[in-house]
């Protein structure tokens, strides 16, 4: 078999949403760690200290470059899967199974994907572009903290937030365990953990990102 | 379990050729016994339409014993019915009561053309066989059936993937319309025993080429397959041929595969 092949066949896509969506799992963890930061209370110290490093050192700086690309190819080749997978049954059933043989959000991973990317949108527009374009015209990094507490004073854009993050938590339920299922390591024997660990990460890592911005609106930092 | 009979009112997909669209036909059938099978219910039908001078319904069936594979309906929402690990000839009436409305539709897949009413074209899947699912061996005397020594786990984990009958019901329930149950019970039954592992590489690659080519949809593990298997051919099939595609991808030995 052809590397070519390999990656155009059905399973070797399978392969490709699977370790870029494992990629931007661990993507998650990174992110959610240096958030968290802002619950130490100390007007944004440690957070902006991390974030300068996030900014500034090289190698995360490339990683980023890779996150973007992976970011692109697992939307990209989501949005094509789900469409090329509709078009295989040109005659839709008139009763459907519903619940009864599938979980909702594993049927529903395209919109739940396309969900999180509206999302991510407006929030790569709130946050990331406007610092890297101050950087990348020398006018050095912008306060991030004091961005994150304006910006979360508005309802409308906490419950955005909040939206993104019900999404997200969704999307992770049916995607950890997938991308072990789909690089065949879900046997038997592991699957109980793999499934324990895939809820428990979709619920912890979503829950401290929505109390971002929920912890600004309620004030229970400043 | 009493027995007793109903009335029934059933919505039929009938459909003349695999070119013509089709329709829902609703039919009354009197005085169904809970004893009888799907099947049966069917025949009961089809002969109250040949003595009305009406076209019978044509579907697939064959052994009616739940080992054969041919049979294949839709019914009311689930492929085979409502009973776990049971195929459309195995489901009694004694599922439904008197008044109940079932709506009955063939598999629908476009890799599943429609040939006339609930009959589906699923040549496909003997194509996907084709493309790999065998082994080859030399002609001459019968090989001593306990010549090769073979692990008992291994062997059982083997036999209940060749117990899939091919009937296509992980198709019909799959949303992607997917056949990774069916390649992946094949593939694994093979790759699992000493006969089938030297070829095991291109195996996978063959069948996995031909299942695209043949238009399936692609598995994205929602696991509605193993729902409505009535063999019970497991999820563990699909992780295991996503292994032995992984491990093709990195070897030579699959340079022989098309």
């Amino acid at each position: 078999m052809s590397w070519k092949n390999a990656f155009s066949s059905s399973v070797g896509k399978k392969i490709q949403m699977a370790l870029t969506g494992l990629f931007l799992v661990l993507f998650l963890v990174v992110h959610c760690y240096v958030n968290a930061m802002i619950f130490w209370d100390d007007n944004g110290a440690k957070f902006t200290e991390a974030a300068h490093f996030m900014g500034t050192n090289v190698v995360i700086r490339i990683t980023e470059i890779g996150l973007f690309a992976f970011l692109i190819l697992h939307i990209v080749q989501g949005l094509k899967l789900w469409a090329q997978n509709r078009s295989r049954r040109n005659t839709r059933y008139a009763v459907s199974a519903g619940n009864a043989t599938s979980k909702w959000y594993s049927r529903s991973m395209g919109i739940l994907g396309t969900l999180i990317l509206l999302f991510l949108i407006l929030h790569i527009s709130a946050f990331w572009a406007p610092n890297r374009a101050s950087q990348t015209m020398g006018n050095g990094e912008l306060d991030l903290y004091a961005m994150m507490r304006d910006a979360f004073q508005s309802l409308f854009v906490v419950v955005i937030y909040v939206l993104g993050c019900i999404s997200l938590a969704w999307h992770l339920v049916h995607g950890f365990y997938s991308a072990f299922q789909t690089l065949g390591l879900a046997m038997n024997k592991y699957k109980g953990i793999i499934n324990v660990v895939g809820v428990a990460f979709s619920i912890i890592v979503p829950l401290i990102f929505a109390l971002m911005p929920i912890a600004f609106y309620l004030h229970w930092i400043e | 379990m009493e027995h007793y009979t109903m009335n029934l009112t059933l919505k039929v997909w009938k459909q003349k050729n695999k070119n013509e669209k089709g329709r829902f036909e609703t039919y009354q059938v009197k005085n169904v016994s809970s004893e009888m099978s799907f099947l049966e219910m069917f025949d009961v039908l089809n002969e109250q339409l040949i003595a009305e001078g009406k076209e019978p319904i044509a579907f697939d069936h064959d052994c009616r014993e739940g080992i054969c594979g041919m049979c294949s309906m839709y019914i009311n929402g689930r492929a085979h019915g409502p009973w776990h690990h049971t195929t459309t000839c195995q489901l009694h009436m004694r599922e439904y009561k008197d008044g109940d409305t079932i709506v009955v539709e063939p598999w629908r897949a476009s890799a599943f053309p429609v040939i006339k009413d609930l009959v589906v074209d699923r040549q496909s899947f003997d194509r996907i066989i084709q493309a790999g699912g065998y082994v080859s061996v030399n002609t001459g005397n019968a090989v001593d059936a306990n010549a090769l020594p073979i692990e008992k786990h291994m062997a059982d984990e083997a036999f209940a993937s060749a117990a899939c009958i091919g009937c296509g019901a992980c198709v019909a329930a799959c949303p992607n319309a997917s056949a990774m149950l069916f390649v992946s019970a094949k593939v694994s039954h093979l790759a699992m025993l000493p006969q089938g592992s030297p070829e095991r590489k291109e195996r996978v690659t063959n069948m996995i080429n031909q299942m695209d080519k043949e238009g399936f949809g692609s598995c994205t593990n929602i696991g509605a397959c193993e729902a409505e298997c009535p063999k019970g051919i497991s999820l563990e099939n699909i992780a295991r041929l996503n292994r032995e595609y992984i491990g093709a991808m990195f070897d030579g030995g699959s340079q022989n595969a098309k």
